[in-house]
């Protein structure tokens, strides 16, 4: 061995080859089975919303980017456009997609200073302007198209003219069917994700496996879904059991909307969710109990978007509050 | 009571007078960089809109039915002299408090969530207690959105902000955003 056999070298000894491209590209990886159960699903329209909305959060990154931090290889910006596409009805136009992608991109990320600074999630921020701006067009659901080929809606429709809209295109997602008409979907079409909806929120099963897939990986603090679900089951589980006409049971509530969605993929992003585990258990508690608040007793019937924001404001709190103590240290006595 | 509980809690969170109505924005945006100092001048908003909540029931059940048209300068003149109370009690207490709540505590006194809840008050025809449920709730609801940006604005100090965006901008696109977030709860309580 020609190497000394001394090392000598600064702290850390102990090196992991991740990286934040290859945790990022991992999560792009990981994404592949859930885009293609949407383009299964929802056929070209899936595909051209996911085109447009990374268009419109890379080419942001790319033109405003500060130099220091213009890292578009880094992946980030890629998955903030697919997450925000999934978000989507099929039958969006591309221009809103666009511009949902470059807002996400531009006002929850970029004026923080880039990666890591951001205090909302760029792709949820993306999908709340575009829900505020346009309440008509991404509340349009799509059914079911004559062929796989076919477009699920006016996606070429131009900017700031309203869309052609079909009437035999708007359906009902499986959420608004129970809120507004009473009728459940059976929960064997939720799993499988044979139902309308956007793009990533039908198909629970795959989202999940994906969501194994990196928590086996360590790419995903597991604890925030579990403690998701864990809230959302028995919250809904309880209110089933006192008035079962009302209240969905937890295995809709888990499997309908957006909530395997966010719960694995937009809750965990590692910028905007705690650093400690208690905070991490806390901030999934809050997640559930707000999607439960919102779906049951707000005016919309999908209330995941909604409920991660706003966890994502508390989250410089629960860091504060769930600060571990300094091994040995003692509370000191009557103040400073 | 459920009628006390549902004033409090849509005063707090549906209708927060900062991040829904937007009212009572300027120390929402100036006294926002220390959650200390937030919290004070939340705990000042909550003591001033209690008050005035109480003097205009009284003004509403005894004065103001024989003038009516005298009802803004009347909330305006209880609400300019509550301020200078609170004001001198502080300086007094608090010198410190006094000088970082600075030119925003005598401002309270146009700060138009105090007013907008005296009008709201007398237009939904609250009662005393009603009054005090919505006084209390508007004011947590204060403090509650000015925590929330003191403790996201001293996260974001170290951040590397473009130039752009330091200072103010970046305040403004925050405090949007946490109004997006806050739309969510839209229409909550209004079915039940």
């Amino acid at each position: 061995m020609s190497e000394p056999a001394l090392g000598v070298s600064a702290s850390p000894h102990v090196k992991g080859g991740d990286s934040t491209p290859t945790i990022m590209w991992s999560v792009v990886a990981s994404l592949v089975p859930v885009v293609a159960s949407a383009i299964y699903f929802f056929g070209p329209s899936a595909a051209l919303l996911l085109a447009a909305s990374c268009a419109g959060a890379l080419a942001t990154e790319m033109c405003f980017g500060q130099r220091g931090t213009r890292r578009l290889c880094d992946g980030s910006a890629a998955i903030t456009g697919l997450l925000l596409g999934l978000t989507l009805p099929p039958g969006l136009p591309l221009w809103m997609a666009f511009l949902g992608g470059a807002f996400g991109i531009g006002f929850g990320k970029l004026v923080y200073g880039g990666l890591g600074q951001n205090v909302f999630n760029p792709a949820l921020l993306g999908r709340a302007f575009l829900q505020a701006a346009f309440p008509v067009a991404i509340t349009t659901w799509p059914v079911r198209a004559e062929s796989w080929w076919s477009l699920r809606g006016d996606n070429f429709a131009l900017p700031l003219m309203s869309p052609a809209t079909q009437d035999a295109f708007s359906g009902a997602t499986p959420l608004g069917l129970m809120k507004f008409e009473q009728t459940a979907t059976s929960s064997w079409d939720l799993v499988l994700g044979t139902t309308a909806g956007s793009l990533g929120e039908t198909s629970g099963l795959v989202i999940l496996v994906c969501g194994l897939y990196l928590a086996v990986r360590r790419h995903l603090e597991w604890r925030i879904p579990a403690s998701i679900f864990c809230t959302v089951a028995l919250l809904a589980g309880g209110l089933h059991l006192l008035d079962a006409a009302r209240y969905p049971g937890p295995v809709f509530t888990l499997f309908s909307g957006g909530l395997m969605l966010g719960a694995v993929y937009m809750a965990t992003d590692m910028v905007t969710s705690p650093v400690t585990h208690r905070g991490c258990w806390i901030f999934g508690a809050g997640i559930g109990l707000l999607v439960i608040v919102i779906r049951l007793w707000g005016g919309l019937s999908e209330g995941v978007m909604y409920a991660i924001l706003l966890m994502n404001a508390l989250v410089p709190f629960i860091n504060r509050a769930t600060q571990p103590r300094v091994f040995g240290a003692i509370e000191a006595e009557g103040g400073s | 009571m459920s009628e006390l509980v549902w004033i409090f809690l849509s005063a707090l969170v549906v209708n927060n007078f900062t991040l829904a109505l937007f009212l009572g924005l300027c120390p929402f945006m100036g006294v926002s960089s220390r959650v200390e100092t937030a919290l004070r001048m939340g705990a000042a908003n909550i003591f001033v809109l209690v008050v005035t909540s109480l003097s205009v029931s009284f003004l509403n059940a005894f004065v103001l039915v024989k003038a009516p048209y005298l009802r803004i300068i009347a909330f305006i003149v209880v609400i300019a002299s509550l301020v200078q109370v609170v004001e001198t009690v502080i300086k007094k207490v608090s010198p410190v408090l006094f000088r970082e709540l600075g030119i925003y505590l005598p401002l309270i006194t146009t700060n138009c969530a105090i007013l907008g809840l005296a009008i709201f008050q007398t237009n939904r025809g609250y009662g005393f207690f009603e009054g005090l449920a919505f006084a209390v709730g508007a004011g947590l609801g204060l403090t509650l959105a000015l925590v929330l940006m003191a403790s996201i604005r001293e996260e974001t100090e170290l951040a590397d902000v473009p130039s752009i965006a330091r200072g103010m901008g970046l305040v403004l696109i925050i405090a949007g955003s946490l109004s997006l977030g806050f739309m969510g709860f839209a229409g909550l309580l209004s079915s039940s």
